[in-house]
């Protein structure tokens, strides 16, 4: 097991120092680099511009810039938010739980309702229910999710008026039954895509696991059908649901940003948003890097928890 | 004496197994055929109807759909929304096409060198593009497209820049099973030099990957367009997208519901006739479904 720790960490490791390079070359190829926006700016002068390139130590070479950059990173100084002067971590920071609450939400929902669909797809294969969810899921994958958004606060808050519009909670309440209330039509939209992405994998996988030898020995022994599909089809198949949820975390995150927006919920996308209108570019800087961390290390976190639970993995 | 006649086979394309596998595929036939409707209306819709897409009247704001002439209503500034939405499926269409013909070109020459030199290059090159997937992509467009000047070109070639890493994982792999097989090793015997094997003899066998993963990148590509337009970085006023029509539609949802459901609706149509005809190739052209 230390052994494949070892091995899946130094990968990682690499992985962020590649992941660092990319963000720091793409954010300082662009013409006139980081402080592209001061040369609109009519009460900066090109002398302010230049003054504050030095002090920022911007006339340096860029792979001075990078290390001196990378380091910092590391022992968490990510630099001064140019709209407030906060620091970049502790404000991301205060977002983060808002964008993890509604991710976390919606991916329980989405891996329970895709488990679900994708077993009764599999068992009652090219049935009419099959059939809608193979065409319900390729259509999932297509609709845009702020638009799937604006439809959702059209009928459920405009016409039904079941559920707020947006924000996190109502001011003065803030109960956690005010969360939920808030909670509910946002990680519903942010699910969507995944339903269909789970549901399809999930179909594949019990397909996969029903065709296997234990299964027809189990059959043989006269093991009820649903106890063989409980048993030893869905832990089979859920398995692998844990690096495939890894996998997925960048198209989350993608999502949670235009849910975000959509719904004003106070997360990390919509700080990202915010601070793209305010061409805080260390906000911007921070942003892109932080997401990428928490893909590398969501994706590490699934592995090692597979490790564990599959003897499997970590051995072979 | 007798004189054996041998008829060629039919080779042409159409005759092929793949084609006949294809025109099974229900779903990917509706793709084709809504996609062709969508290009047409595109095309020749603008010229057809009798409002200009950029045509302001203060008179007519927020007209509901089937008022008049204004077949699908008008908006805040009393354009019509039937000529701004097929003018902003000329402009949609053409970045998601453009951006998925750059991705694919970028994707492809990165898998095949990948996948082809293998070694360290192949090693280093694959971890760039884990190290790019590792973003989450509009928040790389969306920063990408803040800082350049947004122009339609600008914006696809960002779509781009940010989505060719599926591609090259596809064709590392097709093309690092196909590099020990025996006709590669004859054109290596034979004294082929490494790009005519890499480009003309291995690339060839791993088109039905390519073709399959730019069908799905064109979808992919309208989308994403349609996320960063919507969020008022891509494509930008007066020009219209599809993802810019629904910029401004929140506020008005109360009022005026058909400014969001309209443009969505074409945004969720194209996205998924491209997807159901990347299902359709996928089975046609027989390309292990290991990406979901």
């Amino acid at each position: 097991m230390s052994g494949f720790l070892l091995n899946r960490l130094s990968q990682s490791i690499v992985l962020l120092v590649i992941v660092s390079i990319i963000g720091f070359t793409v954010l300082n190829l662009m013409p006139g680099g980081p402080l592209a926006q001061f040369g609109l700016d009519p009460g900066m002068t090109q002398k302010d511009v230049e003054r504050l390139a030095a002090q920022l130590g911007l006339n340096r070479p860029l792979w001075l810039q990078y290390l001196d950059w990378a380091s910092r990173l590391i022992r968490g100084d990510w630099g001064h938010s140019f709209r407030d002067g906060s620091a970049v971590l502790s404000v991301i920071g205060r977002h983060l739980l808002a964008t993890l609450l509604l991710m976390g939400t919606s991916t329980v929902l989405a891996i329970a309702a895709g488990t679900w669909i994708g077993i009764r797809g599999a068992t009652h294969r090219y049935s009419l229910f099959d059939y809608c969810a193979t065409v319900g899921a390729m259509v999932a994958l297509s609709v845009p999710t702020f638009w799937f958004g604006l439809i959702g606060i059209y009928i459920f808050t405009l016409k039904l008026g079941w559920v707020p519009a947006g924000n996190m909670y109502t001011i003065g309440d803030g109960s956690v039954l005010d969360y939920l209330h808030h909670l509910i039509l946002p990680s519903l939209v942010l699910s969507l895509v995944h339903v269909a992405i789970w549901s399809r994998y999930m179909r594949t996988a019990t397909l996969d696991a029903l065709s296997q030898d234990f299964v027809k020995t189990a059959r043989a022994k006269g093991v009820s059908e649903r106890r063989i599909l409980l048993k030893h089809v869905v832990g089979n198949a859920l398995l692998p649901m844990i690096t495939l949820a890894g996998m997925q975390l960048p198209s989350v995150l993608t999502g949670a940003l235009v849910t975000e927006t959509v719904f004003t919920w106070p997360g990390m996308g919509r700080l990202f948003l915010d601070s793209l209108g305010y061409s805080d570019y260390p906000m911007v800087m921070g942003l892109l890097i932080f997401s990428a961390i928490l893909v590398v290390l969501g994706n590490l976190i699934a592995d090692i928890v597979i490790a564990t639970v599959d003897p499997r993995i970590r051995l072979g | 004496m007798t004189t054996i006649v041998v008829h060629a086979a039919p080779t042409r394309w159409w005759h092929s197994r793949a084609v006949a596998r294809f025109m099974r595929h229900h779903l990917a036939l509706v793709g084709i055929a809504m996609i062709t409707l969508l290009v047409l209306a595109c095309a020749i819709g603008p010229y057809a109807l009798p409002y200009d897409s950029l045509q302001i009247d203060l008179r007519a704001r927020f007209a509901p759909p089937l008022s008049g002439h204004h077949y699908f209503g008008t908006d805040p500034l009393g354009r019509d929304l039937a000529a701004r939405l097929l003018e902003a499926g000329r402009v949609s269409l053409l970045v998601g096409f453009s951006a998925m013909l750059l991705s694919t070109l970028i994707g492809t020459l990165v898998g095949v060198t990948a996948g082809y030199r293998g070694g360290w290059v192949g090693a280093a090159l694959m971890r760039v593009v884990d190290g790019f997937l590792s973003y989450p992509s509009i928040f790389l467009v969306l920063a990408l497209a803040a800082m350049l000047r947004p122009s339609p070109v600008m914006i696809t070639v960002i779509i781009a820049v940010t989505s060719w890493m599926e591609t090259a994982r596809i064709v590392e792999a097709e093309v690092r099973s196909l590099r020990e097989r025996e006709f590669v090793q004859a054109a290596r015997m034979v004294g082929l030099s490494r790009r005519h094997i890499m480009f003309r003899e291995v690339l060839p066998n791993a088109m039905g990957p390519i073709i399959v993963a730019a069908s799905l990148a064109v979808a992919r590509a309208i989308l994403l367009e349609a996320y960063i337009s919507f969020l008022g970085y891509g494509i930008q006023p007066p020009l219209p997208s599809w993802g810019n029509m629904l910029n401004g539609a929140q506020q008005y949802l109360a009022s005026a519901p058909w400014l969001a459901i309209i443009p969505g609706a074409a945004i969720t149509i194209a996205v998924t006739s491209f997807n159901f005809i990347g299902d359709g190739l996928r089975d046609a052209l027989d390309v292990r479904n290991d990406h979901i």
